[in-house]
């Protein structure tokens, strides 16, 4: 078994004492309760501080648990809780967009498939929830990796030519979907298809989720080979409307 | 042209919603109110109709403000209910006398009990198409007359009116001049003869409710007045119940369609076509809708009285899990139910056993099992009941199901529907239709006034927008069932004559 990691088994002490006391701590206090030294407590503070999981008073610089803390458990949502809150605006997309919607969460470095509603015309489909698809590739990925804080860069295979395969270019990519809001994706993954995709956001306004069309080219792209616009709207109001329904604060 | 739009009113057992919807069937706007819920003493519930009506009144201007419409634009407004509720009040000042007492409520057990003693019991169950039960609204009714002094009396001199939530809507609506019901809802009171489609007379005398009080039968879909209140100016075009609205806007419009709504309960219904088609294994006959000058389209019913609401107790009084979509994820934490079988039979078992008597049991507990047995003993619980009642209208009508369509909020609950699926050996469909009930009142209502033309045009609005089909393996499906089987028997007799 491998041993424990000093510094986080510190930084839950600190946490847990700041959490026990009666309310804001010195950083004196924090560090004689704790027989630290008081340039080892500051550095954890401080980072602590940084992810915010610490707050510090700007008058009497002393510390309190911060507010990311209390989210940290409110924060989580069940995929099959994320499918029910959805349900009622992905078909409403469904019907208006005429193609097919997808909802998905990342898994192990893919984009998993939380719901499913069939394109509607009621032609043979199979439900394909459950279903793993490459982060890079499609468009709910691409909602998925930007608004991913630091996560470890997808293995990049190749789909098609013009799949991204280069990682500086799917940076500028994630960095184009995070200044627009939505992500688009045409034939990256499959030839003659194209999909768009926005980020939906549960409490506190972290990222749970995408939702998504997807459909052949001629349908879903303009004659300049773009994501036609009424589509990318129709998506991102479905998006903002579950995001609301899921408390994200806008 | 401006576009024009029919208006839904659902009025439902725990908020009533106003929803408009455009040509093609699609949601435009909604908005909806909670009303309270009144538990007097343990198994009573109660409504308070007044409530109800401000609500819609409430409701009205909201959702057509919301679409960005005026009244003018509205072609009809529709009515599904709650059914079997029952409200009774003064005809002069349109004040409820007492609370609605609701379908849920289990207050008129003991008098049940009775008139089930009484000759001509089996009688009443033949013309109505019901078995006698504290379900339908006959029983309710001869209950307040029984415990309000003078009440008898003022109802037979025509003092008070009594109906169903649609009947008390309809007559708020209208200016308190419209005293009607629709044929579906009147198919639950026992006090209608299911065939003539008119008060029974031998009903009333059974139950000793007097005709003068109750209101004209009228056909589902066609005229009950025009509003002059809530929606002034619009024609009332249809009242439905509730589960047949949702038959209805699930289009099954031909004979062997069957709709199941996965809810609080569960309601199947099989469209039998214009033949009454009897039950002998404890279906419902009940009316499935009635266009205006033509014959009424029948249903057969299987009544599940726990399937959502099992989940919702194994949230909230076992605390196993935060919401109730997560059962989902804990009953996915096993691959099967470790031998472990839930039979909610909490207030008894409805379709197709009808015993009142009957008490819920978990059944083969060992060591082994962990909670998420339980949760996936919960979930078959639903799939299982389903199949029941399945079974039961194949032997009766005829007709073999080959295909379910579902709705309903369990929908969203992927592994239950799959469960079904395998269980019933059936694909199961679900459409892309958000809300089947109050779709369902605004196609009828829109039907009455020539705002689609046909049910052909209300057909091809329908999508399929997800299936599931059956994937298990028919040895392990008839050993689950016979286990199911055995584990319902055992909740047989629980509760002992007083």
């Amino acid at each position: 078994m491998p041993g424990t990691v000093q510094s986080i088994e510190r930084a839950a002490a600190i946490l847990r004492t700041l959490a026990g006391g009666p309310g804001r701590l010195g950083l004196s206090e924090i560090a004689r309760t704790l027989d630290l030294a008081k340039g080892t407590t500051h550095g954890i503070l401080r980072t602590l501080q940084l992810v915010g999981f610490v707050e510090q008073d700007r008058v009497s610089g002393h510390y309190q648990l911060g507010g990311a803390l209390l989210h940290l458990g409110t924060s989580y949502l069940d995929i099959n809780e994320l499918r029910s809150r959805s349900i009622n605006w992905a078909d409403p997309l469904a019907a208006r967009s005429g193609e097919a919607v997808r909802i998905g969460t990342v898994l192990e470095g893919r984009v998993l498939v939380v719901h499913h509603v069939f394109r509607p015309d009621d032609t043979f489909q199979t439900l394909d929830v459950g279903t793993l698809l490459p982060l890079h590739a499609t468009a709910l990925g691409k909602v998925l990796l930007a608004y991913r804080a630091g996560g470890p860069v997808p293995d990049l295979e190749t789909f098609t030519r013009l799949t991204l395969t280069d990682p500086r270019a799917l940076t500028t990519a994630l960095e184009g979907v995070r200044d627009a809001g939505w992500a688009g994706e045409v034939e990256e993954f499959l030839l003659g298809q194209a999909s768009v995709a926005a980020p939906i956001r549960g409490y506190g306004g972290l990222v749970v989720g995408a939702i998504g069309i997807s459909g052949p080219v001629d349908r879903v792209c303009d004659s300049r080979y773009r994501p036609r616009a009424p589509l990318v709207d129709y998506v991102r109001d479905a998006a903002r409307a579950i995001s609301r329904d899921l408390g994200a604060t806008r | 042209m401006t576009d024009r739009y029919v208006v839904a009113i659902d009025q439902g057992t725990t908020s009533t919603r106003c929803i408009v919807f455009d040509r093609r069937g699609q949601l435009v706007s909604l908005a909806q109110q909670e009303h309270k819920q009144y538990f007097p003493r343990p198994g009573w519930v109660e409504h308070d109709a007044m409530e109800i009506w401000r609500n819609v009144e409430r409701l009205a201007p909201r959702v057509l403000s919301r679409a960005g419409i005026g009244l003018d634009q509205v072609a009809a407004v529709g009515i599904a209910n709650q059914r079997e509720t029952t409200v009774i009040w003064d005809r002069r000042t349109g004040v409820p006398v007492g609370r609605a007492i609701i379908w849920q409520d289990t207050r008129t057990d003991a008098l049940v009990h009775s008139l089930l003693a009484q000759p001509g019991a089996s009688d009443i169950s033949e013309i109505s198409g019901l078995p006698l039960a504290t379900y339908f609204s006959g029983p309710r009714l001869r209950w307040i007359l029984d415990h309000t002094p003078g009440l008898r009396e003022r109802g037979e001199r025509g003092e008070v009116l009594c109906g169903t939530m649609e009947t008390w809507l309809i007559w708020n609506l209208t200016g308190r001049t419209q005293h009607v019901t629709d044929v579906t809802n009147a198919s639950r009171t026992m006090l209608l003869d299911v065939r003539s489609l008119d008060w029974s007379p031998r009903a009333l005398d059974f139950f000793g409710i007097p005709r003068a009080m109750l209101p004209a039968v009228r056909p589902s879909i066609g005229g009950f007045g025009t509003a002059s209140e809530g929606f002034p100016g619009v024609r009332i075009g249809a009242a439905l119940g509730d589960q047949q609205a949702a038959l209805f806007g699930q289009t099954c419009f031909t004979p062997g369609e069957a709709k199941c709504t996965y809810g609080t309960g569960s309601f199947l219904l099989l469209n039998t076509g214009p033949d009454l088609v009897r039950s002998d294994n404890g279906l419902l006959s009940t009316v499935a809708y009635q266009i205006a000058g033509a014959p009424a389209v029948y249903a057969l019913e299987g009544s599940i009285a726990i399937t959502g609401s099992l989940v919702q107790w194994f949230r909230d009084q076992l605390e196993l899990i935060s919401s109730a979509p997560e059962i989902e994820t804990l009953a996915r934490t096993v691959a099967d139910n470790g031998g472990c079988y839930i039979v909610p039979a909490f207030s008894g078992l409805y379709a197709p056993y009808w015993r009142s008597e009957a008490r819920g049991v978990i059944v083969g507990l060992t060591s082994y099992i962990t909670k998420g047995h339980l949760a996936r003993a919960v979930l078959e619980a639903t799939a299982w009941q389903t199949r029941e009642v399945v079974d039961a209208m194949n032997a009766n009508s005829g007709l073999t199901l080959t295909t379910l369509k579902v709705d309903g909020g369990m929908t969203a609950d992927n592994l239950l529907m799959q469960m079904i699926a395998d269980v019933l050996d059936v694909p199961l469909v679900r459409p892309l239709a958000v809300e089947t009930v109050s779709l369902g009142a605004a196609y009828a209502a829109g039907l009455a006034v020539g705002y689609w033309p046909d049910l052909d045009g209300l057909r091809s609005n329908w999508h399929i927008a997800g299936q599931w089909m059956p994937a298990m393996d028919p040895g392990v499906r008839d050993l689950e069932y016979a286990n199911w089987r055995r584990a319902v028997e055992r909740t047989f007799d629980w509760i002992q004559p007083a």
